[in-house]
């Protein structure tokens, strides 16, 4: 064993964690987020809408961004951990963590059943696999409505979290603040994960496949393990809202879930897990903006963004919000290694 | 029983006219372009229009039908769309989205949100008797026409020499560059085609799906989308295959098990891709 | 170990009409320094994509130190101890040099599903990859993400990468293909220095590299292996000669 480190050795470990401590700038992040919810209990709907949604694109993130792996299909496991959650709470098991902890694992099941179809074939076939499943999840909550409530959806109510705070009607700020305790915790254990040997071989896997299985890499296993993982967090934001908002409908299923997922994970950038989160704040901020203005037409202004930034060029738009975004949150720098 | 399977036969027919230039596109430039179904909405919207503001005869609009879309193609494909030939998957998908959210309000604002009809002329309506088994007219008028175009197509492909280089500019487009074929103006030209076809279709497709309302692009996608999917992207008689087997499944599952749905296409859909992830007509090195 | 490092025995491969390796059959001593000399297109990368697994023959078997492994995976061959580099530099664009070694040492220890801790916490890793770094001359650059560094500095990379598997068998594909006549040196040196202990089996079009390097050289001409010998046997084969003259010149 080497007794003294030499000062290449000690920049190699410097290099390897250098995202490891966390940031100024991210703790003021979190802290100005905690701020916003006491500050402005008025908002508190909007709030958790904008956090559940930050934690669906986070789990995007953990697929998308940190193993390239594009899914049209995201929307099953919201769709799924939302159900579990409700159907738990109209049997009266109305224990939101435990509702939480159900769809997240249900979900996790299912993203672990369909992980091996995105293993063979090309993009287009895993774009259509992905959705393909979620389509067919909502059919399949569509025909069962004896379970699903249908189109009807379902009537139920939550207990108070920890036997303590009520998330009703009544309690929106609770909700909020029950969202931003399982998204920061969560976000948390992805953070970790990203640091993590896994998650750089994660980025192998994503930067050049081939690659790292001629370093020894199993990517299949690794891809159906963050697949899953990724399922999970979904499932569990997809608890999330049914339990803050009490309310299921089989639109969540819908393609246009995961469109918008993914467009706000476009918007804010995705691979260094905060773009979800942001991109969420800034799409539903527009998205109320917009509807106030034109109701019927924000469709159009949306298309318009997607078409624009594709036509810049995503690196360059990620580039400029990511150096506004740079102002409250630490981001790969310009020359980093992402 | 013979008629659903000849109403599932028309409606395959039916999907492969819309879908064949979704497959042209997929296969030969490897671009998957979601606002396919947009250009069968342009092209449903002409027919209906020119019938109601126009007076004009039903079979005097599908010309008109196919050559809006195809121009409105080479014109989005000369200033947009080559661009992105050689972007991610993610990027095409963004972008065509993009385009179809665009389009979407766009139609809804010029033309409103209630479904256009088509209505047929009366020759085409009503059902005829062939040997003891109802079968209507329409569908008879689709298979007939859609069987031509895919027989002309098929010709096309095989016989002529534009033909002879697309299937070169597909193979390989680098090669087919440097013996001289251009590659550009083939793109140009199938994208322009296979819009044109979309309209066409679309038109078509207006009296069997009851009228053709904003949202037809979307509601449409997915069903493209799997067509094309389960065919491959090989070429005319694999897209064809998998329309056929698509609609004569759709049509059959919804008549004998009507809580069924769509659950059957999106099954069969899965479960190819389990079995044959390029498609059950791919090429057999597909890249 | 006595039995040869690597053995390929009637390999073949078909590519439809094509025959693209036909009945392949050769030995890689232990500590062998070995060339694979053959016109374009004679089906050398098809090679080297078989003995490594990317690509299943449609006959013959690979045995690593005596063992069949026609089965198994590429990811599974690294693991038993046989590593490549690829003729166009197959990196990791936003990793970093020290990232993409540190990765290769994780997973052969089999710390690399390790999800918990934080990369670089290990003191034997970080030794691990300085001492790769420097042996390589990447100091410089190596916190820069990769597609940042000059191509002969890649190259070497893509060497580092592969011996940071600790191989037993070493298949270099074209190593020198490609990089400015300065930056040749720093491979040669890097080929000259490899451990005398690995077998290492080198695909080249440069004769000088080849000449320098190699105790023993393979000839592979449309897919078939014409012939094998020393340098001076080779050299002075009539066969070789007419194949390589039949070229207006080489890469």
């Amino acid at each position: 064993m080497i007794a003294a480190t030499s000062e290449t050795a000690r920049r190699i470990e410097a290099h390897l964690s250098r995202r490891a401590r966390w940031r100024l700038s991210e703790i003021a992040f979190w802290l100005a987020a905690l701020a916003a919810i006491v500050a402005f209990p008025s908002r508190a709907a909007l709030i958790n809408e904008i956090l559940v949604a930050g934690l669906f694109a986070l789990s995007l993130d953990l697929i998308l961004g940190l193993a390239g792996i594009v899914s049209l299909g995201q929307a099953a496991f919201l769709g799924v951990g939302a159900y579990a959650a409700a159907i738990l709470a109209s049997k009266d098991y109305a224990d939101p963590t435990l509702g939480l902890a159900v769809g997240a694992l249900v979900a996790a099941l299912l993203g672990f059943v369909t992980a091996p179809l995105l293993l063979r074939g090309a993009d287009l076939t895993r774009l259509m696999v992905t959705l393909g499943v979620s389509l067919l999840l909502g059919e399949l909550a569509n025909r069962n409505s004896w379970l699903t409530g249908g189109a009807d959806g379902l009537n139920f109510s939550i207990a108070p979290v920890l036997g303590l705070f009520p998330i009703g009607f009544t309690g929106q700020r609770n909700a909020a603040l029950y969202s931003f305790a399982v998204l920061f915790v969560l976000f948390a254990v992805a953070r970790r994960l990203r640091q993590s040997p896994f998650g750089l071989a994660l980025a192998a896997i994503r930067e050049n496949r081939l690659r790292a299985g001629a370093l020894g890499i199993d990517t299949s296993w690794r891809i159906v393990a963050i697949y899953t993982v990724s399922a999970a967090y979904a499932g569990a934001a997809g608890a999330l809202l049914a339990q803050t908002t009490q309310i299921v409908s089989l639109d969540l299923f819908d393609f246009h879930r995961s469109a918008d997922v993914m467009l706000m994970l476009i918007i804010g950038g995705a691979g260094y897990l905060y773009g979800g989160i942001i991109g969420a704040a800034v799409f539903i901020v527009l998205r109320d903006v917009i509807s106030a203005a034109t109701p019927e037409y924000w469709e159009f202004w949306i298309g318009l963004l997607l078409v624009v930034l594709v036509i810049v060029g995503r690196e360059r738009f990620q580039d400029l919000v990511r150096r506004a975004a740079s102002v409250v949150v630490p981001r790969p720098a310009r020359g980093d290694a992402a | 029983m013979l008629t659903i399977l000849f109403d599932g036969v028309a409606y395959g027919m039916l999907l492969f006219v819309l879908a064949s230039g979704l497959s042209v596109t997929l296969g030969l430039m490897n671009f998957i372009n979601l606002a396919h179904g947009a250009f069968a909405m342009v092209g449903g919207y002409v027919t209906a229009l020119m019938m109601e503001r126009l007076g004009a005869p039903f079979l005097v609009t599908l010309p008109v039908a196919f050559l809006v879309p195809a121009v409105l193609g080479v014109v989005l494909e000369r200033t947009l769309y080559r661009r992105l030939y050689g972007a991610s998957p993610l990027d095409q998908v963004l972008f065509t989205i993009g385009l179809v959210l665009m389009a979407m309000p766009i139609a809804d604002f010029l033309l409103g949100d209630e479904a256009r009809q088509v209505n047929l002329p009366a020759w085409l309506s009503g059902s005829l008797n062939l040997g003891g088994v109802g079968i209507s007219r329409y569908r008879l008028f689709i298979v007939v026409v859609c069987g031509v175009i895919a027989a002309a197509l098929q010709l096309f492909l095989v016989r002529t020499r534009f033909g002879a280089q697309l299937r070169a500019a597909v193979d390989d487009a680098r090669v087919a560059n440097g013996l001289g074929i251009d590659v550009d103006r083939i793109f140009a030209v199938a994208f322009a085609v296979g819009s044109g076809l979309a309209g066409l279709g679309g038109a078509l497709a207006a009296d069997v799906v009851g009228g053709i309302d904003p949202s037809f692009p979307v509601k449409f996608l997915v069903t493209f989308l799997i067509v094309v999917t389960i065919g491959g992207s090989n070429g005319i008689l694999g897209a064809l295959f998998g329309a056929l087997l698509l609609g004569v499944l759709d049509v059959a599952g919804k008549y004998y098990v009507p809580s069924i749905g769509a659950f059957i296409i999106y099954a069969v859909m899965v479960v190819t891709l389990i079995l044959r992830p390029q498609g059950l007509f791919a090429r057999r090195d597909s890249r | 170990m006595t039995g040869p490092a690597l053995e390929a025995r009637g390999l073949q491969r078909q590519f439809g009409a094509l025959l693209a390796t036909d009945n392949v059959s050769f030995a890689l001593k232990p500590g062998a320094r070995q060339a694979l000399i053959g016109p374009n297109g004679a089906g050398k990368t098809t090679l080297i994509n078989l003995l490594t697994g990317v690509i299943k023959p449609t006959e013959g078997h690979v045995l690593l130190e005596g063992r069949d492994v026609t089965g198994l995976s590429a990811n599974e061959r690294v693991r038993l101890g046989l590593s490549r580099t690829f003729q166009i530099n197959q990196l990791f664009p936003h990793l970093s040099p020290i990232e993409s070694l540190g990765l290769a040492i994780s997973e052969r220890n089999r710390s690399g599903a390790d999800f918990w801790r934080v990369a670089g916490t290990r003191p034997a890793i970080v030794a691990e990859i300085e001492d790769l770094i420097t042996r390589f001359g990447l100091d410089a650059d190596m916190q820069k993400p990769t597609r940042q560094l000059p191509y002969g500095k890649q190259r070497l990379l893509e060497i580092a990468l592969a011996l940071a598997t600790r191989p037993r068998v070493l298949l270099l594909d074209e190593p020198a293909a490609g990089v400015p006549e300065e930056e040749r040196q720093d491979i040669l040196a890097a080929l000259a220095a490899l451990p005398s202990d690995v077998a290492i089996l080198l695909i080249e079009h440069d004769m000088d590299l080849v000449f320098t390097f190699a105790t023993r050289i393979s000839v592979l001409v449309a897919g078939r292996l014409l012939t094998e010998g020393d340098p001076e046997t080779i050299a002075q084969d009539e066969r070789v000669r007419a194949v390589y003259l039949g070229e207006d010149g080489h890469g």
